[in-house]
């Protein structure tokens, strides 16, 4: 008769902990994403480091001083930062200055349409570039918490104080002003461009139905809410915030309208970063004390990548093909895994 | 100081009434040599004649928390630049963030007791309010402004006093007293004083709330009398060539003491109840507690209806347990407070 021994945590939870190839950036991190083949981890400040699939780490300065905004779309990745400059750095790891504030003031807020188009802000104003057209911006009454473009046409979400403001850059006048009291920070159009979701200073997502305005509340989180994914196809909106990842169904033309959300992978630590799959009903969530989960949206399984016991995950990515999976916490500690 | 409040970076905000000398005194602080960087946070570009790559200009923001409570605001802007920030931890020791003449403190300090994202990565230090002695008294009287940033102060610096009379001066004082008579007030011109009476206070650490006793100053060649009687709320006319005392018609400021034990359960619910209905009035609270069949000290402390506390330390030995508590605000109702304190107290 064999004596059962069982492993460490053989009884909680499938792992691939020993797949995962160890990145070590050596700088905080703010966020991952990727740029063609290679993962790119915006650093906190100054610099991105590319790593690719061996794990080599090549790094690019992209700013002066501190990164306070990124967007990607695979292609491309523009930031903003505390010099006052909208920089993009492409795949081969080329950087391009786009605009640079007249007073340097902070660029806190930038978002990259699928057609190459990009937007910034700083303090009060948003500016759009789209193509060889001139920049315009736009003013709201208070400071933009986050940009969002739409997924269809050249529509731009600003996220602000006591609402959202929806403006077609080229159209004048075209402003349209979505209220809702308290400060929002950040923004997203829901992939069938139904929806914008916005995250709020409280502990609270909200929601509007673009065809008529309808308000969704969306509350309960114990924390601030400062990451959100789509899952594949736009079915859900994963959110960090508790300690289980929250996931409000979309699939429906009432979007989250009434309904609960699931509420999956559970753990004794606050969520802090989620990323959904692009083609797979699979996300992949970061907490606060350092665990990477890999979860199924059907059924809730869960698949270890990372341990616990380090500072709280700052970002997590998806490449295009859903492939690979990079992470990295606050200090830099980073891995990639292979599916 | 707890270590946990010792890693975290302090905020002191710097407040006073146009032209008083805020950003002299700012200036003075980053040109000292002291080793120590600081991020300022500053409303005006340009004033600062120092460089320095962590200047931040603000839009003081202010925004209404939606929990129901009215005097719940906070800056909205300083929680996004403290966000900003701390991505460049490790270049600064210490933030300053100065508000505009006319600025109300309190969404500031409240901002540090709400956010918990700017909670986790820092503390506030004190509130810093500097005066013009010249014109101070007239600016009590037609600027509500100015009376809060009195009122609000951990340390009050009264500037350019080279400009007035020792009566003047004396008279000053006296209104600033009458307002607040907890806080560290230090004479100056040119705002020349020593930066440890500004930087480092710990005006908000629990752990030192013991500046609960009125600051009096020595007030040289006047025969001014320590006088507590449990409130500090002078009407002592008739002083002759003494510190006059004023009382101001809208702040003050209560303090209540007794050496009986307060019953916890009849004294927090009050407490609560207290700054959840008068909380619009009260400004700040501090309070250092005996509590019946407790051995540890309780010491509290809020702004507006946000209130904080914990269990300090083991009262010593021969310390008289005593319980303090401070209010400082505008129309308190004094005797509806007095009633409510001398009730939690075990009969």
């Amino acid at each position: 008769m064999k004596e059962f021994t069982p492993a460490p945590d053989s009884a909680s939870i499938v792992s691939v902990t020993d797949r995962v190839k160890p990145v070590a950036l050596g700088m905080g991190v703010t966020s991952v994403h990727f740029l063609g083949p290679r993962a790119a981890f915006v650093g906190s400040e100054e610099n991105v480091a590319f790593v690719d699939a061996k794990g080599e780490i090549s790094t690019v300065a992209v700013h002066s001083g501190g990164i306070l905004s990124a967007a990607s779309d695979g292609k491309r990745l523009v930031m903003g930062g505390d010099d006052g400059k909208v920089v993009a750095l492409d795949a081969r790891g080329e950087v391009t200055l786009l605009a640079t504030d007249p007073k340097r003031r902070w660029i806190d807020a930038v978002a990259l349409h699928p057609d190459g188009a990009y937007a910034w802000s700083a303090g009060k104003t948003a500016t759009v570039k789209s193509g060889k057209a001139e920049e315009k911006s736009l003013e709201v009454p208070s400071t933009v918490g986050g940009l969002a473009f739409a997924p269809k046409g050249l529509r731009l979400a600003i996220a602000h104080y006591n609402g959202a403001t929806l403006w077609f850059p080229n159209m004048e006048g075209s402003a349209e002003f979505l209220p809702w009291a308290g400060s929002h920070l950040g923004v997203t159009f829901s992939p069938d461009n139904k929806f914008l979701v916005t995250t709020m200073h409280e502990a609270a997502l909200h929601g509007w139905r673009l065809a008529d305005n309808r308000h969704m509340r969306m509350t309960g989180y114990p924390g601030r809410v400062r990451s959100m994914s789509w899952s594949a196809g736009g079915k859900g909106l994963a959110t960090s915030g508790a300690d289980t990842v929250i996931i409000w169904p979309f699939a429906s033309k009432d979007g989250p309208m009434g309904k609960e959300p699931a509420m999956l992978a559970p753990l004794q630590a606050r969520v802090a970063v989620v990323a959904c799959h692009p083609k797979n009903d699979i996300f992949a969530a970061g907490y606060s004390d350092g665990t990477v989960l890999m979860v199924r949206l059907e059924d809730g399984a869960e698949i270890l990548v990372r341990r616990n016991g380090t500072p709280p995950v700052a970002g997590l990515a998806w490449n295009a093909k859903g492939t690979l999976l990079a992470f990295a916490d606050e200090n830099g500690d980073g891995g990639l895994l292979e599916l | 100081m707890s270590e946990a409040t010792a890693s975290k970076i302090p905020v002191t905000v710097l407040t006073g009434y146009l032209g008083a000398g805020k950003t002299t005194l700012l200036n003075r602080i980053l040109s000292e040599n002291h080793g120590k960087k600081y991020a300022v946070i500053v409303n005006e570009f340009g004033e600062i004649g120092i460089d320095n790559d962590l200047i931040i200009g603000a839009d003081e923001e202010v925004f209404e928390m939606n929990n129901g409570c009215i005097c719940c605001t906070v800056r909205g802007d300083l929680v996004r630049i403290m966000d900003g920030l701390m991505k460049r931890k490790g270049k600064f020791d210490a933030i300053i963030v100065e508000t505009t003449g006319l600025a109300d403190p309190a969404p500031v300090a409240q901002t540090f007791f709400v956010d918990e994202d700017v909670q986790k990565n820092a503390r506030l230090d004190a509130v810093v309010t500097v005066a013009d002695a010249k014109w101070l008294s007239d600016r009590l009287k037609d600027a509500p402004e100015a009376k809060n940033q009195i009122a609000f102060a951990d340390v009050i610096v009264l500037n350019k006093t080279d400009l007035v009379t020792k009566p003047e001066l004396a008279e000053v004082e006296a209104r600033i007293r009458a307002i607040n008579p907890y806080a560290k007030l230090h004479r100056t011109e040119r705002c020349s004083v020593a930066l440890a009476d500004v930087l480092d206070r710990g005006a908000f650490d629990l752990d030192r709330i013991l500046d609960i006793e009125p600051d009096f100053l020595e007030v040289d060649d006047h025969d001014h009398d320590h006088d507590h009687h449990g409130h500090d709320h002078h009407h002592h006319h008739g002083h002759g060539h003494g510190l006059k005392h004023y009382h101001d018609e809208d702040m003050q400021s209560l303090s209540l003491k007794t050496d009986k034990p307060l019953d916890p359960n009849v004294f927090m619910p009050w407490l609560q109840n207290l700054v959840q209905v008068e909380g619009g009035k009260i400004l700040r609270s501090k309070g250092i507690l005996a509590f019946h069949d407790d051995d540890d000290r309780y010491v509290f402390q809020g702004v507006h209806m946000m209130l904080e506390g914990n269990h300090q330390r083991k009262w010593k030995d021969g310390e008289p347990r005593q319980s303090r508590l401070v209010f400082i605000g505008r129309e308190l109702p004094e005797e509806l407070i007095r009633t409510g304190f001398e009730s939690c107290i075990v009969s």
